[in-house]
């Protein structure tokens, strides 16, 4: 092979051959004119069906984010975002709205199944319907999946058993159809339009993302998850999670996402809503894995995220864990209002950063409620030229007598060219409330890495088995089956990170 | 087994090894003694290949292979193993995780199937049995917060599990008290036999009390000076370093 030829092909597989998620989908698409103004909020809401207080909600949303500007205080560089330069709807053209999986265009059912996400509900096992746990074939816990395709939901599996259990656990635009009165109590009691530039952004052209409902006194039998993919080119994905747990009820859900590889830049700007309520948990867990961007900082997408829970009731506890590995750039800090007394909030963060990458990420606990605790575990991993920052914030009100907050806050340095930040804000206005925060900064030593390949491991396995022993706190949060994954794509995010 | 011909060496610009000439035939256990700064860990790590040693003549020829041109993970599968001076802390690693990982990474390379968690754990249980080792050992971090004597048993364990064609113990002995130097010698003669070579490299005659060797050599100034049998060693302790040097 001519030594090009073959410099080529190595660096192929050297940048682009890591992303494995990286493929175009081939469909007939239905798009929304270019641009962004009230008539686009209007097409996207007519193409919903939707009803006329969620088109001025809309409206209103579009009103505030105009006279809004960009947030520039995050430790993230990139050009201006011209947001007239993209689509802010694009679907699947289907001529009819499809009603099972087989109506489904099977390109898109091949995408899923590429991507390995299960759609198609697993066989029951016999004798074992209506019991608490479902084991399905070869005893695995099945997966209730939402798959989001741009912008609309394009299945979800497992919607009648769930039912039996009157959990509600389908697309926002459908359960804004079908339980309108539960959406509009809601929707934006967590995340106001005008909470921040991106968050009205999305409240003004969202388009679908997942609903879950679950009754009270119910714990939910199985994962639900939703697994958003971005196809189209030029196109911004503005999905809406809501997430409401009624009293004593128990749910855990997972979110992962990947996108084709391009040159351009794609916007990703989503907004999730959690409600706890009295003796309420929610267990929210996060794989993100959108395209990074090649070696140089081209191309990739722009995670700006809104996520943020209430504890609205005593004794409530939510628990976000994310992985972040993709996305060029960052900005997300899943959050906390502790509102009921004795309720509890965590976080635990493990975010990657290599080649151009950029993240600015965190969580805010707010602690209202009296006896109110929350713990942040935060695990920055910095290769390459990436950039990691942590930024979180601690605030306890007067009212929040005896409330704990722990913060530990790791950094690991692969490189001499990377970085890494902590920026911890505490607000304690409570004289019985305690804070602590430890922070650490270690680099992949030399030597770890040479013991390693003595016993016979190549360097990426060792990096590999040195970065998840770093991530350990957090990655025994993440459900069985997602530490898996999660191990896997922390290995694969770092290739070419060392040597 | 091992055969290194005029092996020279530079540390940071500096000539540590100045011409190594030895050879370990097959099943024969050699001990290397010397004093503080003879060149004999960066002789452990030039075998093993570590980077920043850079070699500036001679071969070395193990088990048939060259083995300067080899990648360190690729000298730990063709049966290559050292028992570390310090051994590494991996925070967070599960010392059955590592060991697993690295014993498949090694059978994979031999072209022998990988064990599953399970398999694993009933080879991991029967050699911690043999060398006397708790099982709390495989639950722990890779030697977080482990005692000088531990860290040493861990070496052996992986020894024992892995087990190489040649191992070289770099001053395994140092820090260990007599019990622990016990286990260590223990593991290491259980491994003896005609598939086995080993290289103990160090400061002391005491642990060849336990691991008796078949030749001794003397490493002084990046040179092996003398050689002899495991009387030399005795001769050693007895007289110091010094005689060898003006005999030299």
């Amino acid at each position: 092979m001519p030594a090009v030829t073959e410099t080529i092909d190595t660096v192929q597989s050297v940048t682009e051959g890591t992303y494995k998620w990286g493929f175009e989908t081939e469909i007939e698409m239905e798009f929304a004119p270019k641009g962004l103004n009230e008539d686009i909020v209007r097409f996207i809401s007519k193409k919903k069906n939707e009803p006329q207080w969620l088109l001025d909600w809309r409206l209103k949303a579009f009103a505030i984010w105009q006279k809004m500007e960009e947030p520039r205080w995050p430790a993230v560089t990139y050009p201006p975002i011209d947001y007239q330069d993209a689509y802010y709807y694009a679907a699947p053209a289907n001529k009819v709205k499809p009603k099972s999986l087989d109506e489904v265009d099977p390109e898109l059912l091949r995408t899923y199944a590429k991507l390995g996400i299960p759609l198609k509900e697993q066989a029951i096992l016999a004798g074992v319907e209506g019991a608490g746990d479902v084991p399905a074939e070869g005893g695995r816990m099945p997966i209730a999946v939402d798959a989001v395709f741009d912008s609309v939901s394009v299945a979800t599996s497992y919607k009648e058993r769930l039912g039996k259990e009157g959990i509600i656990f389908c697309a926002i635009s459908e359960a804004v159809e079908k339980y309108p009165d539960l959406v509009r109590q809601y929707l934006g009691t967590v995340v106001p339009q005008g909470d921040n530039f991106y968050a009205a952004l999305n409240s003004a052209v969202f388009t679908d993302g997942s609903f879950v409902y679950i009754p009270k006194g119910v714990r939910c039998p199985m994962e639900l998850s939703t697994y958003f993919r971005i196809n189209a080119k030029s196109t911004g994905q503005f999905e809406r999670t809501l997430i409401i747990a009624d009293e004593g009820s128990t749910v855990s859900y997972l979110e992962g996402c990947t996108a084709p590889m391009r040159d351009e830049n794609q916007l990703h700007a989503a907004v999730v809503e959690l409600v706890a309520l009295d003796d309420a948990r929610i267990k929210y867990s996060t794989v993100q894995n959108w395209y990074p961007g090649d070696a140089e900082g081209k191309g990739g997408i722009y995670n700006f995220v809104t996520k943020r829970a209430q504890c609205r009731g005593k004794r409530s506890k939510v628990s976000w864990t994310q992985v972040e590995t993709g996305s060029a750039i960052t900005w997300k800090y899943p959050s906390c209002v502790l509102l009921g007394d004795d309720s509890v909030g965590e976080f635990y963060s493990v975010a990657i950063t290599n080649n151009r990458q950029q993240a600015d990420t965190g969580t805010k606990m707010i602690h209202v409620g009296k006896r109110t605790t929350s713990t942040i575990v935060s695990k920055g991993i910095s290769a390459g030229r990436g950039q990691n920052t942590y930024r979180g914030l601690v605030r306890v009100a007067p009212t929040a007598s005896n409330a704990r907050n722990f913060t530990q806050c790791d950094s690991l340095l692969i490189g001499d060219q990377c970085g890494a930040h902590t920026v911890p804000y505490i607000e304690n206005r409570c004289m019985t409330a305690k804070t602590e925060h430890e922070a650490t900064t270690s680099r992949i030593a030399e030597d770890q890495l040479f013991y390693c390949r003595q016993r016979g491991l190549s360097e990426e396995d060792a990096v590999g088995l040195i970065v998840n022993g770093f991530c350990r706190e957090v990655l025994k949060e993440l459900p069985m089956e997602f530490a898996v994954e999660a191990q896997k794509l922390l290995q694969i995010s770092l290739e070419g990170s060392v040597g | 087994m091992l055969k290194i011909e005029g092996l020279t060496a530079e540390v940071e610009g500096k000539q540590i090894l100045k011409g190594i000439d030895l050879e370990v035939p097959v099943g024969e256990v050699h001990a290397i003694m010397g004093p503080n700064g003879s060149g004999k860990s960066t002789l452990s790590y030039v075998l093993s290949g570590r980077e920043g040693y850079e070699i500036t003549g001679g071969s070395v020829t193990f088990a048939g292979q060259d083995l300067l041109a080899l990648e360190p993970e690729e000298r730990a599968a063709s049966g290559l193993f050292l028992a570390f001076q310090y051994p590494v802390e991996l925070p967070g690693v599960g010392n059955a995780l590592f060991l697993r990982t690295a014993l498949n990474a090694v059978r994979k390379a031999r072209g022998e199937p990988e064990l599953d968690a399970m398999q694993f754990l009933k080879v991991a249980r029967e050699r911690l049995k043999a060398l006397q080792i708790g099982e709390d050992m495989l639950k722990r971090g890779v030697n977080v917060g482990f005692s000088g004597g531990e860290k040493k048993r861990n070496e052996v364990l992986q020894m024992a599990l892995l087990q190489p064609k040649l191992a070289i113990l770099d001053e395994t002995d140092s820090g260990l008290d007599i019990d622990a130097l016990k286990i260590v010698s223990d593991g290491v003669n259980a491994l003896r036999g005609p598939g086995f070579s080993a290289l103990v490299i160090t400061h002391y005659q005491r642990l060849l009390d336990y691991i008796v060797p078949d030749r001794v050599h003397v490493l002084m100034g990046g040179r092996i000076v003398q050689s002899g049998g495991p009387e030399l060693a005795k001769q050693l302790e007895a007289e110091g370093y010094a005689s060898v040097q003006a005999a030299a």
